[in-house]
């Protein structure tokens, strides 16, 4: 398609040019309003939809059933259990799944047999979980535990890599922003919260971080010199680079959310609830925001950062008396 | 003629890639006519189908679990799940901190029962003893000869503990039979019990305990000694009891010395079975006590460790329980499998879309990762007894993402530098040194990310994780040892190095041309259009200063020079002034 090929030569010579490092405020405002919506409407709504892992309980699985009604399923739980309130619900073609409260283990495998029995199916198409309450906590637990450590490594890792630690701190703030924004999302979306949608929030932090270093490192190239030339201030370097990698950064996401993408669709669509889903979902909108945090945020958000240092500040007044020098033209 | 030293680097570099395979699937294929493994990778539980357990240990008090310890419960667990017959429970510490215990088929409530249970270690004195069959019921004692009790018993060691009820039951106990049920009996601390002891095929009647498992404070195992220090030769636990333990053993040992016969003895019981029933040869007032016996170094470890455990008896709390039905895992597998492909296909499409010929480049690239990936899991399979998990498929489909975003930071590069008015073959060089930087940079964090993912992993966080890190590396093969020397041979092809439109790196279409049209003849230099701009001093030569001038002279629309601009403007001033001069044209300062 020569007319993409054209619009990737005019940002990569800088013909065109988006301000992204210009406009920063407008892109740090909008970005503010995101994550803090992503904070207050989960606890409008009521906090997470919390899966059974957090919360205890017993689950039960039934494939390939030959009738999606509700009510045998009640009433077997009903029979065997009679305190316990049951909740059936048809999860994908064919699947049938039923939560319940904790069951003792005799009433576990009473209620696998009766549920296969009533929905017509071998025993073996029937999976039952059993969650105890403090698995959930024991699972967050770990997940911080396992956040904090990547972040302080990563932080270690890129200040190493790119001998500043303002880049550090920008890729730090901007993973936060993806994270919290994509919690917002998944809250928003009513999936539940498994162990297997915290994986996903775990791996975004990898892939955030990842398309950051890669922009980051075309910024280094750029602003390697920038002191030597008295024709673009440092911001306008940065801006460049988030223009020159544009195309890259589509294409990368698009290449990481496609898998993603298909993933989510088999996962919500034909298996109902479980670990592609959950963990699709929140992969397939952190990719998308982590992108967008690149660009918005993290590298603007470096600019910023260093804009308040004497040599880029002296440089940029250099750039502003070099153009000013310029006779004025038509 | 000799080969340029980019397609000998190039030859290397895939030379080093058929070694790699040509080695995995050696091994493999060895372990598969060998049997001692399959083509096909091993599957985790939710895949397969089976009950998977994670469970917790419960401490009492304070205290925190060892991974010695915990080592210890796994063991105690397995000997529990094997002896109720159930083949190929895996059962396998987690993170320090958690049992799983994995089987196929789904286990009644007992197995369910007997793997949480507490190992429960007590001292107790032995009452009488008898050999550990049944006694034959014609030889049995009279009901009117048993001696009943006549008084309240002053200690444990007392024979006033047996009831002619305990003794009818105790002459009726059949060890062998006993043991070989899944459950052990719960017996009250406070009363006393009929035990058996594998080891010397006894059974006793033993006395309420006296002194805890948990007053153990340590146990080891080496030489004996004698009282002048020599070594006797024969192996001996040594065992250490707190303080409050060493005070009932000391009262405990005073009594049984004394004694004679079975009642001089004092059994270490581990869940209701005699571990160990020594004599009590002295007083042991400092609580270090020392089992003699004929151990072997082996048995003297393992009765060794078991007495550390009791130290600590563990019960276990299920954190998380789950039967998977065989066709909900098929079910799932298939669904992950056709999730993989069609993930697979959209990246394939779009790359060639994006990519044109290069992105078969791409393709062929993932297809090689993936046999990477594929032969790394079958091996680990078989040496390591991994199992791929669904979270592991799901893994290895985000990684088909990740993977080509590498091959697009690379291919990105290439285009840059062709921008910049190099010829394909150097731009592969110049952008593949920029591009390695970035790759490792970014690879990095990918293998961070999973190694801390692995680390604190809970659950099938793990699965997850693994595949996500092995196919950063398997990623990181592929890049260096296949894509970059595919394209260093190809850049030297008609088809890509002349730009062929359909190649991809085509440069008329990235906006650049070659300087050199063929035939002695040579572009113009181009005059790019720039608004107000630089006064750079670096070096350039004046005539290219002069023109840059010219050009921004003639730039109407105000906009400012790149930096790719300003060099190629640059490069392509230079290389006019150079082909003037060489023409004969002549030039201003030439």
């Amino acid at each position: 398609m020569p007319s993409l090929a054209q619009w990737g030569n005019d940002l990569h010579s800088g013909k065109r040019s988006y301000p992204f490092v210009e406009k920063r405020k407008l892109w740090f405002i909008i970005t503010l309003v995101l994550v803090a919506l992503s904070i207050v409407v989960p606890v409008i709504k009521g906090g997470f939809n919390l899966g059974i892992d957090f919360r205890g309980g017993s689950e039960f699985t039934i494939s390939q059933v030959q009738h999606t009604d509700v009510a045998p399923g009640e009433e077997v739980v009903r029979a065997v259990a009679p305190n316990v309130e049951p909740h059936v619900t048809n999860i994908a073609p064919g699947t049938m799944r039923v939560q319940t409260d904790r069951l003792s283990d005799d009433q576990t495998l009473s209620v696998a047999k009766s549920l296969s029995d009533a929905y017509g199916v071998p025993a073996s198409n029937v999976t039952s979980t059993f969650v105890g309450p403090t698995w959930g906590q024991d699972v967050s637990q770990q997940a911080l535990l396992g956040l904090v450590a990547f972040v302080v490594l990563v932080t270690i890792l890129m200040a190493l890599y790119f001998r500043t630690w303002k880049m550090s701190v920008a890729a730090v703030v901007g993973l936060l922003v993806v994270v919290i924004i994509t919690a917002g999302i998944y809250s928003l979306s009513d999936f539940e919260v498994t162990p297997s949608a915290i994986i996903g929030f775990l791996t975004i932090l990898s892939y955030a971080l990842y398309d950051t270093v890669v922009v980051f490192d075309k910024i280094r190239e750029n602003t390697e010199d920038y002191e030597n030339q008295t024709e673009h201030t440092f911001a306008d370097r940065v801006n460049l680079a988030i223009n020159q990698t544009l195309v890259r950064s589509i294409n990368t996401s698009m290449v990481a959310v496609l898998p993603v993408a298909s993933i989510l669709f088999i996962g919500a669509y034909l298996l109902g609830a479980g670990t592609l889903r959950d963990l699709s979902l929140a992969l397939f909108v952190g990719i998308i925001v982590a992108t967008l945090a690149t660009i918005f945020v993290q590298a603007p958000l470096y600019a910023t950062l260093r804009s308040g240092e004497q040599a880029v500040k002296d440089q940029a007044a250099r750039v502003k008396a070099a153009r000013e020098s310029w006779p004025a033209e038509a | 003629m000799a080969l340029t030293q980019p397609v000998r680097h190039a030859r290397a570099g895939l030379t080093w890639l058929v070694v790699i395979l040509v080695a995995l699937s050696g091994l493999l294929t060895a372990g598969v006519l060998t049997n001692q493994t399959t083509w096909a990778p091993k599957l985790a539980l939710d895949l397969e189908g089976g009950t998977q357990m994670i469970l917790a240990p419960r401490v009492q008090g304070n205290s925190q679990v060892s991974q010695d310890q915990l080592d210890q419960a796994v063991e105690i667990i397995r000997q529990r799940v094997d002896g109720t017959g159930v083949s190929e429970a895996e059962i396998t510490t987690q993170s320090g901190r958690n049992v799983v215990v994995s089987m196929p088929g789904t286990p009644d409530t007992k197995t369910r029962e007997l793997i949480q249970a507490s190992a429960n270690m007590e001292f107790r004195p032995v009452i009488t003893g008898a050999a550990w069959t049944a006694t034959p019921e014609a030889s049995r004692t009279a009901d009117k000869d048993i001696p009943a009790p006549t008084a309240e018993p002053k200690n444990a060691s007392d024979t006033n503990w047996v009831s002619k009820d305990l003794f009818k039951k105790f002459e009726a106990y059949d060890c062998p039979t006993e043991l070989a049920k899944p459950e052990r009996p719960q017996n009250d601390p406070t009363k006393p019990a009929i035990t058996c002891d594998p080891n010397t095929q006894y059974k006793y009647i033993v006395g309420p305990v006296e002194v805890p498992g948990t007053d153990i404070s340590n146990a080891s195992f080496g030489m004996a000694s004698n009282s002048q220090g020599m070594s006797t030769g024969q192996w001996a636990v040594n065992l250490e009891f707190n303080g409050e333990g060493a005070t009932k053993f000391r009262q405990v040992t005073e009594r049984l010395v004394a004694a004679t016969g079975f009642q001089n003895q004092f059994a270490i019981l581990l869940d209701g079975t005699v571990l160990s029933a020594p004599t009590a040869n002295a007083v042991i007032a400092d609580g270090r006590a020392q089992i003699t016996g004929s151990f072997t170094e082996e048995s003297a470890r393992a009765l060794s460790e078991q007495l550390k455990y009791g130290a600590l008896p563990i019960s276990f709390e299920i954190q998380s329980e789950q039967q998977i039905s065989a066709t909900l895992g098929q079910d799932q597998l298939k669904m992950g499998l056709i999730a993989g492909l069609i993930g697979l296909l959209l990246v394939a499409i779009y790359s060639l879309f994006q990519y044109r010929a290069l992105g078969f480049v791409t393709i062929a690239s993932l297809i090689i990762a993936g046999i990477l990936t594929y032969l790394a899991i079958a091996i680990l399979g078989w040496l390591q007894n991994y199992r791929l998990s669904l979270a592991g498929v799901a893994g290895i489909i985000v990684a088909i993402g990740l993977t080509a975003d590498s091959f697009i930071v690379y291919f990105e590069r290439v285009r840059d530098e062709l921008r910049n008015g190099r010829p394909l073959t150097a731009a592969v060089e110049t952008g593949w040194d920029r591009a390695r930087r970035t790759i490792l940079a970014s690879k990095a964090v990918n293998l961070l990310a999973a190694v801390v993912l692995y680390i604190v992993a809970v659950g099938n966080v793990r699965g997850f994780a693994f595949t996500l890190g092995l196919t950063a590396i398997a990623d990181l093969i592929v890049v260096f040892l296949f894509t970059h020397p595919m394209l260093q041979l190809l850049a030297r092809t008609n088809f890509f190095g002349n730009g062929h439109r359909l190649s991809g790196m085509d440069p008329r279409l990235l906006g650049a041309e070659p300087f050199y049209k063929g035939a002695g003849k040579f572009r113009e230099p181009v005059t790019v259009p720039a608004g107000k701009g630089s006064s750079e001093d670096d070096g350039a030569a004046s005539v290219a200063k002069e023109s840059s001038r010219k050009a921004r002279g003639a730039a109407t629309n105000g906009e400012r020079l790149t930096i790719a601009e300003r060099r190629r403007l640059q490069e392509n001033q230079s290389a006019s002034a150079t082909a003037d001069h060489e023409s004969g044209k002549g030039a201003d300062n030439a």
